[in-house]
């Protein structure tokens, strides 16, 4: 059912039934690290390139995933991947070995958003029963993709961030026991002239505002409606902008915001503003959310995963950088 | 706000570079690369007295390329980069950095199309501007020279 401009609430709530997150070895020793299901030594993982890697990343969050569900290949109606390389490669090779329908996704890091709105709407819609949501990011392949050869010795802005490595993949099904995906919103896309690739905070704290602001007047709420509303990748300095942006349209997240960029680090120096990365929302909220979801301290979540739709040749040309950020309400019950 | 109120906002509250310590941590590396560029030339020049000048500067900045190649190979450079940010991209071996990286990156997608050509992706625009630098001062150097 539509609720105001971009919302729909779902008649047939579909259920997070299993997930799974695995972290590269920096995101390992951040302050999340307790609470991912794998963490890897090497972000190489005894592939011969990153990008093999990211792929056997990503197959594995899917694998594992599954295996947790108790589903069997036949049930589930589609493997829904994305990720940020060039034509969506870590997806596509990660699940041509899973003899599931296969939809991919680019929503650049809020593909993970993209796809469980899109998800929640095909399940409780009926016309799905089972789906799998998956997405990864690469420190490596995306340093190679969108800047510098790695040995590069560059010296990274102070408004900088670090892409996660790392993967996680969510079971929605309309059956089972899990945290529910009530309601979602849909993001429009949002520029305010941006130019800087090295300030993506500054890129996508208007759009996850303008999502933000939005979702709460479609569904009429007040932010403490919720325990907590997470943004995928703002960074330290994105977060601030958007605090300031949404107490302009008259809302105060202070109390209940929190960013999963800038909370999967523990400050190592390299890592300047914190995460980004198609993999650091759905790492974060395969993990440390859902968990803290199924012990009890969270009830209602609202994740809100945040991308930059940069191009380097947009960005080359001179053209502005756009942001675009989606909302999933997740609870145990929507009342 | 709009878009002009809202980059302004940003520019205003973005953390900025700290230039003291940035700076200062540019000069002592920069400088120290210089003085090891010195003491090779120097060391050459005591041990070899019969060789001219201008052969122990090509020597000098052979070690140079050779030394920040190696250091990039072995993943040092991109470290002493992430610190001393300038003070190791000017000297020459920022430079044999801004070529090694490349080839090194690239050469997964094959010798000739991945290494050879990609391995001046970012050492290009130096070398152009270079070559573009001295054609002009050659002309104005030629212009001078009549009179």
């Amino acid at each position: 059912m539509k609720l105001g401009e971009q919302s729909y609430a779902l008649e047939n709530p579909p259920k997070i039934i299993a997930h799974y997150s695995v972290a590269g070895p920096v995101e390992s020793k951040g302050m999340l690290g307790n609470f991912f299901d794998l963490k890897l030594d090497s972000d190489e993982w005894g592939e011969k390139s990153h990008e093999l890697a990211e792929c056997k990343m990503h197959h594995t969050a899917i694998m594992k995933a599954l295996d947790m569900s108790g589903l069997e290949f036949k049930d589930v109606n589609a493997v829904m991947c994305g990720d940020l390389l060039n034509q969506i490669i870590a997806s596509s090779y990660s699940a041509k070995d899973i003899e599931i329908p296969y939809l991919g996704f680019y929503g650049a890091c809020s593909t993970f958003g993209e796809m469980l709105c899109v998800a929640s709407l095909m399940i409780s819609s009926g016309s799905f029963k089972n789906v799998t949501c998956s997405t990864s990011s690469h420190f490596s392949t995306a340093e190679r993709q969108y800047r510098y050869p790695l040995e590069l010795g560059t010296q990274p802005t102070p408004t900088s961030q670090w892409t996660v490595t790392g993967s996680g993949c969510s079971v929605l099904s309309s059956d089972g026991e899990g945290p529910e995906i009530f309601a979602c919103t849909i993001g429009r896309v949002i520029d305010l002239g941006v130019k800087d690739a090295n300030n993506m905070g500054a890129v996508m704290a208007p759009a996850a505002c303008d999502t933000i602001c939005t979702h709460l007047n479609d569904l009429n709420i007040s932010p403490e409606f919720y325990d907590l509303i997470i943004t995928g990748d703002l960074g330290k300095f994105g977060s601030k902008l958007l605090l300031e942006l949404a107490r302009e349209r008259g809302f105060e997240l202070k109390d209940v915001h929190s960013d999963c960029g800038s909370m999967i680090f523990n400050n190592q120096p390299q890592t300047i503003q914190g995460g980004s990365g198609a993999g650091c929302s759905s790492l974060v909220f395969n993990s440390y959310i859902i968990k803290q979801m199924k012990s009890g301290n969270l009830k209602k979540v609202l994740l809100v995963p945040t991308g930059a739709l940069l191009s380097k040749t947009a960005s080359m040309q001179g053209e502005t950088i756009p942001g675009i950020a989606h909302a999933v309400s997740i609870g145990y019950r929507y009342n | 706000m709009n878009k002009k109120e809202y980059s302004e906002y940003v520019s205003k509250t973005a953390p900025k570079s700290k230039h003291l310590s940035t700076m200062f941590a540019a000069f002592w590396v920069g400088g120290l690369i210089c003085c090891i560029g010195q003491s090779i030339f120097d060391t050459i020049q005591a041990l070899l007295p019969l060789v001219p000048d201008d052969d122990i500067w090509a020597i000098t900045t052979l070690v140079m390329i050779f030394l920040g190649s190696t250091l990039t190979a072995l993943g040092v450079y991109d470290k002493i980069g992430r610190y001393a940010g300038g003070g190791s991209i000017i000297p020459i071996t920022g430079f044999a950095n801004s070529v090694t990286s490349p080839a090194m990156e690239y050469k997964r997608e094959g010798i000739i199309f991945g290494l050879m050509s990609k391995m001046f992706v970012i050492a290009g625009p130096i070398i152009v501007s270079g070559i573009a630098a001295s054609v002009a001062v050659g002309i104005c150097y030629y212009i001078v020279s009549l009179f």
